[in-house]
């Protein structure tokens, strides 16, 4: 499978992902930079965290107007997988791409932990491999992870099944819901906060998070399967 | 310009009449305004090293596996593979307390630039911290707001580069009210043949300005941290640079690749003195001259004057030298990543440095006039300032209960309980490498290109070396050391920060002198050369100065990528071995040597007598034998003993996730508060299943080293049994949530 690592001027995340997905996964991976329109031949984007243009304005604001987010947004629309981790959601979200925001967390503090998350739903290209019944730990680094949407969203979030992590035991930062990561409309765009890029390695103290890639790895296949077909 | 006008603004600019009268002589003429700042800044304490230079002299900075040691931007080592580490520490101690946030940022943002201009990818941060106390009756409010802003400062800037903050030490004394210590420390890691210098070289090639553009901020940064602070000091918040973490991710990037195109000959950051120390030092080191046209900086502000210009310390911001010809590769790097890269001037060949503005000259200086020629001072000193009594007052009998009510006080501490509030606010995990981060003896990050692994650690204990420098700094090495040997790593060269009062007093001269001839010593000693460092006076204010406080840094090498062992214990049913024994050395005047412990100042709130005594040959050998038996698997965990001795070093030992307690049984003649809470260094302890203890002990023994088996692994319990009585028995538990919850509560009450 071929994953494309957005680079922005300010993300620092990509070269973990790039790591992750190749080092960890055995995966292709090409790095596309921000101002390129051209995603190349890749079956799935991933926006690293960071931040994106120095987030300055908002966290995410100023990346949704770069010309690679149009391209990424054109290959959701045509139902191609796109998953934004930390800055990468913050960035979904403004661009309308996901529902919801992100403000700082409870507590005002940037907080790195490694922590315990749910799938909410396995009925997803990015959590077929996870069970709902069974948490995985994967690290947080934010300082603006708060999610927040009004009720009506929410409760219409949880009603269309796309709510994809949320945290258990404790909510590190006030998120509603205790969520973590959303699904967009269409399931084929997922933000989350954590990092599952970081838990791809027993070295470093976690491989829960390659549970993500390996079901963005299955549906790819399915998808080509079909396609062949 | 009047001779009268030309002394006063000398005097302004921090030269003494006789350095003033040292300028005249030598350039033979009235110097002009632009000369006078630059030599001002070239010869204050903090870009001089007048009064420690003729003492640094005293450190061995050689060995084999040193690529470049002290004067250029940050030491090089070899860790192999064909790969080599940049490293340093400096401090940022003046502008953090009088703007912590901006100061402590800015301190970060320094020390990565001195090692990514030397190509190197920085990939590791630790910082030493020294806070007046939270609770503190008098200063508490303003200590808080201090360590809230230093943290929040260090976290912004590092997390928004993405260099992890992986690890440190932070403690505190009322003498760190007014003057707080933030030392920072970084690391990178590059192929051994890419290494940049910062000399200029080839005479015609262009100087380049690149990064951020020069403003008014940061002007004589330099001149503050060599002064003491008084009551108007607050009037020097201008004085303090303001740092963007983003421009500096930019700068990173664009100036490794920009490396890559083979068309820099030479690049140094503009740090503290800016302009004027990057011009200067850069043609210094290529022995060459270079003439620089002040129109051509790029400005944020108008009307700067010459003088401005040169001082300004603006952050991000490059100096490099190119190829003549090759520009055009250079500069289609940095605008690729939106940045200003400007010709400025030329190398020549005259070993001056000369500066125009609109055309005209307005300071030609010699290079080695600015280096070689600057004051230095051997200055006047006496015996090391000493205020505590050397005698031990009459101590109470204690029995299990208060010892344990002493072993909770502890735990605590601002001293020693966790500091999660300060490394959960740190990214200390970005680019995935970091194998032993916050809370371990030492941090380790793999190296996954050379397939090896870098540990880390830094350490200082200022009531030792305020009871004893030259054996406070002898403690310092041979526990920075340890903290490296728990993970197994072999440690192989030190970076320092030297913090101390103003040197003008003979008695903190003194203090100094002592500290860094036992820092010499001690690092021939352990085999760890100094490859570079900073020295930071004058922290004093109103006249009350710090505690004599080196801080070490100590880099040590591991030859395999894996997690290493931690100091928590993993399972029940273990074996506790405490390698070095109960009381290495012959216990010589432990009594005296107890008010220089933790629990002295904590527990019975006064210091006195001496630091612990070391033997050197037996530390080395505890050390040997920590890192033989770690490496050879028999460790499932191990933890030095420092600060609280063996009972908060066990208490420690208990707070993994699964809360592992301990059962232990000491015999001893010794009192049993002396044995759980005396400091006397070289002891590890490690917990060994039982398989394994018999090679483990038939290693200490090789080495010449106490294997004393001193209890069991157990679930959640802490009980230590005295001579064959229970002390106390403690829930591990309640233990950890005192030690965990601690620092929140002083912070944020």
């Amino acid at each position: 499978m071929k994953f494309g690592v957005v680079i922005f001027p300010g993300s620092n995340c990509d070269h973990d992902a790039v790591y992750a997905l190749s080092g960890n996964l055995g995966q292709s991976v090409t790095e596309i930079w921000h101002e390129s329109e051209d995603l190349g031949d890749v079956d799935a984007v991933f926006l690293p965290g960071g931040f994106s243009y120095g987030d300055y304005l908002r966290c995410g604001a100023i990346a949704r107007f770069s010309p690679v987010i149009r391209s990424v947004r054109n290959f959701a629309r045509m139902g191609g997988l796109v998953i934004g981790v930390c800055n990468g959601f913050q960035i979904l979200c403004e661009t309308g791409l996901l529902e919801g925001a992100l403000i700082r967390n409870r507590g005002l503090r940037f907080i790195c932990r490694t922590v315990d998350v749910v799938p909410g739903t396995s009925n997803s290209p990015f959590t077929s491999n996870c069970r709902t019944d069974r948490p995985l730990r994967i690290p947080i680094a934010h300082g603006e992870g708060c999610y927040i949407a009004d009720d009506a969203t929410l409760d219409r979030l949880e009603a269309e099944d796309r709510i994809a992590f949320r945290y258990h035991g404790e909510n590190p930062n006030g998120s509603r819901r205790e969520i973590a990561g959303v699904l967009g409309v269409g399931r084929n765009v997922l933000g989350m906060m954590p990092h599952p890029e970081r838990a791809c390695d027993p070295a470093v103290g976690s491989s829960d998070g390659s549970a993500v890639f390996h079901s963005m790895i299955a549906a790819a296949e399915a998808a080509r399967a079909l396609h062949a077909a | 310009m009047q001779p009268e006008v030309a002394e006063r603004f000398a005097a302004e600019q921090g030269l003494t009449r006789q350095e003033y009268q040292r300028v005249l002589e030598r350039l033979g003429r009235i110097p002009t305004l632009t000369e006078l700042s630059i030599v001002g800044v070239m010869w204050s304490e903090h870009c001089s090293y007048k009064s420690s230079r003729l003492h640094l002299k005293k450190l061995p900075t050689r060995g084999k596996r040193i690529l470049v040691g002290p004067g250029e931007n940050a030491g090089i080592v070899d860790i192999g593979g064909g790969w080599a580490a940049a490293f340093k520490i400096e401090s940022h101690n003046h502008p953090s307390f009088i703007e912590p946030f901006q100061g402590a940022a800015t301190g970060v943002g320094g020390i990565l630039r001195d090692i990514f201009t030397m190509g190197a990818r920085p990939v590791a941060v630790l910082d030493a911290l020294r806070f007046g106390p939270p609770d503190d009756p008098e200063a508490g409010a303003v200590n808080r707001r201090v360590i809230r802003g230093v943290v929040e400062g260090i976290a912004h800037y590092g997390n928004c580069i993405g260099v992890p903050t992986i690890g440190g030490e932070c403690t505190f004394e009322p003498c760190f009210s007014a003057n707080p210590l933030i030392n920072v420390f970084a690391l990178g890691v590059f192929r051994r043949d890419s290494i940049f210098l910062g000399a200029a070289k080839g005479v015609g090639n262009p100087v380049i300005y690149v990064g951020a553009k020069t403003g008014r901020d940061g002007i004589q940064g330099a001149s503050m941290a060599s002064a003491e602070f008084d009551e108007d000091s607050e009037a020097k918040r201008p004085n303090v640079q303001v740092g963007d973490p983003f421009l500096e991710k930019l700068l990173l990037e664009a100036c490794i690749e920009a490396m890559r195109t083979g068309a820099i000959l030479g690049i140094q950051d503009m740090g503290a003195a800016g302009l004027t120390c990057s011009t200067a030092e850069m043609g210094d080191r290529g022995g060459v001259g270079i003439e620089i046209e002040l129109d051509l900086v790029p400005q944020r502000e108008h009307g700067m004057t010459p003088e401005e210009i040169m001082l300004s310390e603006s952050q991000e911001r490059m100096l490099l030298v190119a190829e003549r010809g090759r520009e055009s590769e250079v500069v289609g790097v940095f605008a690729k990543w939106g940045l200003d890269a400007v010709e400025i001037g030329a190398v020549t060949g005259d070993g001056r440095l000369r500066v125009r503005h609109h055309g005209e000259v307005v300071a030609e200086l010699e290079n080695t006039f600015l280096s070689d020629d600057a004051p230095l001072y051997d200055r006047p000193r006496t015996a090391p300032l000493r205020t505590a009594p050397l005698d031990a007052p009459s101590l109470p009998d204690t029995g299990g209960p208060e010892l344990l009510a002493a072993l909770e006080s502890l735990l605590a501490s601002a001293d020693l309980c966790s500091k999660r509030w300060i490394w959960e606010q740190y990214d200390y995990q970005v680019r995935t490498n970091t194998t032993a981060g916050p809370g371990s003896d030492a941090a380790v990050i793999r190296i996954k290109e050379a397939g090896v692994s870098l540990a880390m650690s830094l350490d200082g204990n200022s009531r030792y070396c305020v009871l004893d420098p030259r054996q406070g700094t002898w403690l310092m090495v041979a526990e920075c050391c340890r903290n490296l040997s728990t993970v197994g790593a072999e440690p192989i060269a030190a970076t320092n920060n030297l913090n101390f009062g103003n040197p003008e007093r003979p008695e903190v001269m003194a203090q100094l002198v002592e500290a860094i001839e036992g820092l010499g010593d001690a690092c021939r000693h352990f085999d760890t050369p100094i490859t570079g460092g900073n020295v930071s006076l004058y922290n004093e204010t109103l006249g009350d100065g710090v505690y004599p406080s080196p801080v070490l840094g100590i880099v040590g090498t591991l030859d395999h990528v894996e997690a290493p062992v931690g100091p928590s214990f993993r399972r029940a049913g273990d074996t506790l071995v405490l390698l070095g024994g109960i009381l290495p050395g012959s216990g010589d005047r432990l009594v005296q040597r107890f008010g220089s412990s933790q629990y002295a100042k904590t527990v019975l709130g006064r210091t006195w007598g001496l630091p612990p005594a070391l033997d050197a040959d037996y530390e080395a050998a505890v050390q040997e034998a920590t890192r033989r038996i770690v490496n050879r698997g028999l460790a499932s965990s191990a933890h030095d003993l420092g600060s609280g001795g063996l009972a908060v070093a066990l208490a420690e030992c208990c707070f993994s996730p699964e809360r592992i307690g301990a059962g232990v049984e000491l015999q001893t003649t010794l009192g049993a508060r002396e044995t759980l809470f005396h400091e006397a260094p070289s002891r590890v302890l490690i917990s060994v299943a039982a398989a394994d203890i018999e090679e483990t002990v038939r290693i200490a023994a090789g080495t010449g080293v106490e294997a004393a088996v001193i209890g069991q692994t157990q679930k959640s319990a802490l009980s230590v049994r005295f001579n064959g009585a229970l002390l106390f028995e403690a829930s591990v538990d309640r233990l950890y949530d005192t030690w965990d919850t601690a620092f929140e509560r002083l912070v944020e009450p």
